[in-house]
């Protein structure tokens, strides 16, 4: 009924490019922002803040990094955990050593760090392809939460081992440190969000994106039309760890306070974040978002259902999501490969025709 | 027609052809011990269809390669507008203005044929990282100049319908079509084409052919095909190198070379006895 | 010579034997790649698997004894018999083919065609589910695994080598065990592949699929023979392990240490899985042992990756990989 695009007609290539053709789908985007910037800020309290909103908004800023890297360029990483770790790192030592200088600026910059330790690792992908890359990344991620954990000068040699965010603001509202407001937290991590996902966005539908994709799709036909391997991998390593380095740097000075590596950046965090780039859609900035948002509130929903309402113990409910997890991959990937970005789209075509299919 | 003159010739179709626009001098490649081209040498000139025919396994494809820089040949010189190339990337090679097409079609599976044909202007499109990132101003501007270029390419190739599609759910003959346009959109100074009506039927075979035509005749790109319809080949180009077993058995307009012996026996056979 | 020399020698003959370990779990990848073309992520949560069922057959574990008394507020955990190690291996090896039947029946079989990173991701996705699968069934603490292997350090060899050198080597006897059995298993794996009929079936299949199925072979027969024999090998590489260092989830981490070993040896060879095993064995045991303490220590965490990374930057391929080349 109200998703038509009839009788909206495009009569420039700007119109035609836009991100939301349909004016339904645009009215629908800006009614999302109104609330999560003019709804949710106000009702916000500590629970839904550190159970559901700011990791849902740090996992997604991640979610998009490790997207550019494996669903547009096509080159699979397993060592997010470890760039994630560059990026909390990065921050921590920032914040320290020059405490005057504005927390937005530190987590900028230690997204630039993390991008320059990105190329590096990137490097590689040239000569090495597929799995081998992917398990070549893991050597990115031994490595590095090694090195940080061995190295006390990435520690400032604190006597545990870990690092802590000391308190910072702008604009005289607290934005990291114990003593932190909810809204605080969540407003900071979704303006973020908002600015980078803008960001992918502008960067995937240009030029930038369709060398990325066109390696992805065939690198050799690729470079025969004129696309440079090198540009094209090592752009999309930077702009991807970047992002990864970003939202490292929030989930340590923000969301958690206080991290020690091996537990906060592990392997696991790698696999987590690619998970939600899988279940949620492979090349969809939007598929990002909803697989950030489906691997953060499934542990929630299921400890709350499990543990609250069954009340069973807590170790059995964390296996039971390992299962449900794994379980949720492989039918993810065996009925919609392209996730759930896929799903909306085909639901999309079909309320297009709604309520006259034929 | 003296073929020979530097300054060009004129076809018998009344076609004005130039100078030499690529020369290819005593190209050897080899892989591993076996030899897939043997000291050939030909010219492309500017403005003409240049067809290279021969038997499987003549070596016409990785001629192409060559050209292209897929591959780097043991021995001999590339030419091109009048220069030695030194040894390149085939990106690099791109971006002299060479486009091509491939055998077995390597388009991009996963983008919409608009966004295919878009990264034939790959090459020409220049604005940095950041630029784009921001979008608004110089991104956008120069997304929407080329969009126009392309969409002249889609005019002219009649593919308007199919602009939004999933290129995956193309038909054959649309694909090799949706290919050429996006060599096209390079508005390459020389264009490529691998067999370009390898498995088409008559009738899509025809149409090819008169994309082929109208390409030469309208923007003058200088052609250069392999495809083994003999009687294509001969209607469409102006000049004709035969190549088997990696060496040239022969050269000159197709009615010197339906008459050459060599050419007669390579695709005929010949008793050796 | 000197003593130093010897413990150098000593530190590399165990890192041979660590290294065999790594190429017991490195062979099961690479029989189901060269099969299937599948990079098979679970294989070390297979041999976990592997592991935790047969400790709980051969002590008489209830399974899913947590689950069951979480829902009925019983207190299950034994059934109170224990079973002889032999017949515990056994029943252990029958479901493990289940496994593969299973596996095969709702997974690969679905998957067909799909593209190889699909695949890969797909047995992510197993390895997470196996991995809560046997904590629901067995639960997550760590368990002592006894089949009767021989433990502790074999006096012989420190005897002989003693009065040969005047320095006594310290080898595990159960690291000795487990380089016959790996070589064993090799040779039968070799042996099977070369001279029976599945074997050739098998190579067959790997070599192009299609050309195998319009000879009519099977193909999801034979992806559940490879799946069975990768479960077998998984399972004696969990014997081996959990022998050593006890069944608890690190053994699944052994299958990532096997993916450098892949790297180096080249994910479609045999001897590539065995020599890439002791290269990175000794490898990482020697540099632990020459860098490590000027460095901080633990490098074996990453020694391993950051080698196979080096090599392959310079052979892409691997060891015994063919060479790739590409077309247009």
């Amino acid at each position: 009924m109200f998703y038509r695009e009839s009788g909206d007609f495009k009569t420039t290539y700007t119109e035609d490019s836009q991100t939301f053709p349909i004016k339904f789908d645009r009215i629908r985007y800006y009614a999302v922002l109104a609330v999560a910037f003019g709804v949710i800020p106000f009702f916000i309290n500590d629970y839904w803040a550190n159970a559901v909103f700011v990791p849902f908004l740090i996992y997604a800023i991640a979610a998009i990094g490790l997207n550019i890297l494996v669903g547009y360029c096509g080159q699979v990483s397993l060592g997010t955990g470890g760039f994630m770790a560059v990026g909390a790192y990065a921050v921590y030592k920032l914040m320290t050593s020059f405490p005057e200088v504005s927390i937005v600026i530190h987590v900028l910059l230690a997204g630039g760090i993390t991008a320059c330790v990105g190329l590096l690792f990137g490097l590689p992908s040239l000569r090495i392809k597929g799995f081998y890359l992917a398990v070549a990344t893991l050597a990115a991620q031994f490595f590095l939460v090694w090195l940080f954990n061995k190295v006390p000068w990435f520690y400032n040699y604190s006597a545990s081992g870990q690092i802590s965010a000391p308190e910072r603001d702008i604009f005289g509202i607290i934005l990291t440190g114990p003593n932190t407001s909810a809204s605080a937290k969540y407003l900071f991590c979704a303006l973020m969000l908002l600015a980078l996902a803008w960001l992918a966005r502008n960067l995937t539908r240009g030029a930038m994106g369709r060398r990325w994709m066109a390696i992805r799709d065939m690198d050799i036909a690729a470079e025969i039309i004129g696309v440079n391997p090198l540009g094209a991998k090592l752009s999309a390593f930077a702009v991807s760890s970047f992002f990864i380095g970003v939202s490292g740097a929030l989930f340590f000075a923000v969301y958690l306070g206080a991290a020690e590596v091996g537990e906060s950046f592990g392997i696991q965090k790698s696999f987590l974040v690619l998970f939600m780039v899988i279940i949620g859609g492979l090349g969809s900035i939007f598929g990002s978002l909803a697989g950030a948002a489906f691997l953060v509130l499934l542990p929630v929903f299921l400890k709350n259902v499990l543990v609250g309402m069954l009340g069973w113990p807590t170790d059995l409910a964390a296996h039971l999501e390992l299962m449900i997890v794994g379980a949720l991959i492989i039918i993810f990937l065996i009925a919609e490969p392209h996730g759930i970005a896929q799903l909306w789209r085909h639901t999309k075509e079909k309320l297009r025709l709604w309520p006259f299919p034929h | 027609m003296n073929m020979q003159n530097p300054e060009g010739y004129t076809t018998a179709d009344g076609r004005q052809i130039g100078g030499v626009l690529m020369e290819m001098k005593n190209i050897t490649l080899r892989f591993g011990g076996v030899n897939a081209i043997t000291g050939i040498t030909f010219d492309i000139r500017e403005g003409e269809i240049r067809a290279i025919i021969g038997p499987n396994g003549a070596g016409k494809s990785s001629m192409l390669n060559v050209i292209s820089g897929f591959y780097v040949p043991q021995e001999g010189e590339v030419w091109f507008r009048g220069a030695k190339r030194p040894p390149m990337k085939p990106y690099q090679v791109a971006n002299q203005g060479i486009a091509r097409t491939f055998q077995n079609i390597a388009l991009f599976e996963g983008m919409s044929v608009l966004d295919n044909i878009m990264t034939g202007r790959l090459t020409q499109m220049k604005t940095g990282l950041l630029a784009q990132a921001i979008w608004w101003g110089r991104a956008q501007a120069e997304e929407i100049a080329h969009r126009e270029k392309v969409e002249k390419v889609i005019d002219f190739l009649e593919i308007q319908h199919i602009r939004k599609t999933p290129v995956g759910r193309l038909p054959y003959g649309l694909k090799k079509r949706v290919e050429l346009a996006r060599a096209l959109a390079a508005e390459p100074k020389l264009l490529l084409l691998d067999e370009p009506m390898a498995g088409m039927n008559v009738e899509e075979k025809e149409d090819m052919s008169r994309f082929i035509l109208d390409v030469n005749d309208e923007f003058g790109t200088t052609i250069a095909l392999i495809e083994h319809d003999m009687g294509v080949v001969m209607d469409l180009s102006d000049r004709v190198v035969v190549m088997d077993y990696g060496k040239k058995i022969g050269d000159g307009t197709p009615d010197e070379v339906r008459n050459n012996q060599a050419v007669i026996d390579a695709y005929l056979g010949v008793s050796h006895d | 010579m000197s003593d130093t020399f010897f413990y150098a020698a000593e530190v590399m003959l165990n890192g041979l034997m660590a290294g065999v370990m790594y190429s017991l779990v490195a062979l099961g990848f690479v029989l189901i790649f060269k099969a299937s073309g599948i990079f098979n992520y679970a294989q070390g949560v297979l041999a976990l698997f592997a592991a935790l069922t047969l400790v709980g057959l051969q002590e008489g574990q209830v399974p899913f004894s947590h689950v069951i008394n979480a829902v009925f507020g019983t207190n299950l955990h034994h059934f109170g018999w224990t079973l002889p190690s032999v017949v515990a291996i056994a029943l252990t090896a029958l479901v493990m083919v289940g496994m593969a039947i299973v596996i095969e029946r709702y997974v690969l079989k679905h998957l067909v065609n799909q593209e190889p990173i699909i695949l890969f991701m797909a047995t992510i996705g197993l390895a997470y589910f196996l991995e809560g699968l046997g904590d629901v069934m067995w639960g997550s603490d760590i368990k002592k695994l006894d089949v009767g292997l021989p433990q502790g350090i074999s006096e012989t060899i420190e005897t002989v080598t003693y009065n040969l050198f005047g320095y006594g080597f310290f080898i595990d006897k159960l690291d000795i065990v487990a380089a016959l059995v790996a070589t064993a298993l090799v040779i039968t794996l070799t042996l099977f592949s070369q001279y029976t009929k599945y074997g050739r079936a098998l190579r067959a299949v790997a070599d192009d699929h299609q050309a195998a199925l319009s000879v009519g072979i099977s193909l999801r027969f034979i992806w559940v023979l490879v799946w069975s024999i990768a479960g077998f090998v998984a399972l004696v590489a969990g014997i081996m392990w959990g022998s050593k260092s006890g069944v608890q989830f690190s053994l699944s981490l052994i299958a990532l240490k096997a993916l450098p070993v892949l790297m180096l040896g080249g994910f479609t060879s045999i001897p590539g899985a065995i020599v890439g095993g002791l290269i990175i064995g000794m490898g990482e045991k020697l540099f632990e042992f020459a860098i490590g303490p000027m460095i901080g220590g633990a490098t074996e965490n990453w020694f391993a990756y950051v080698l196979a990374l080096i090599f392959l930057v310079f052979r892409p391929q691997g060891l015994f990989g063919e060479k790739i080349i590409e077309r247009v």
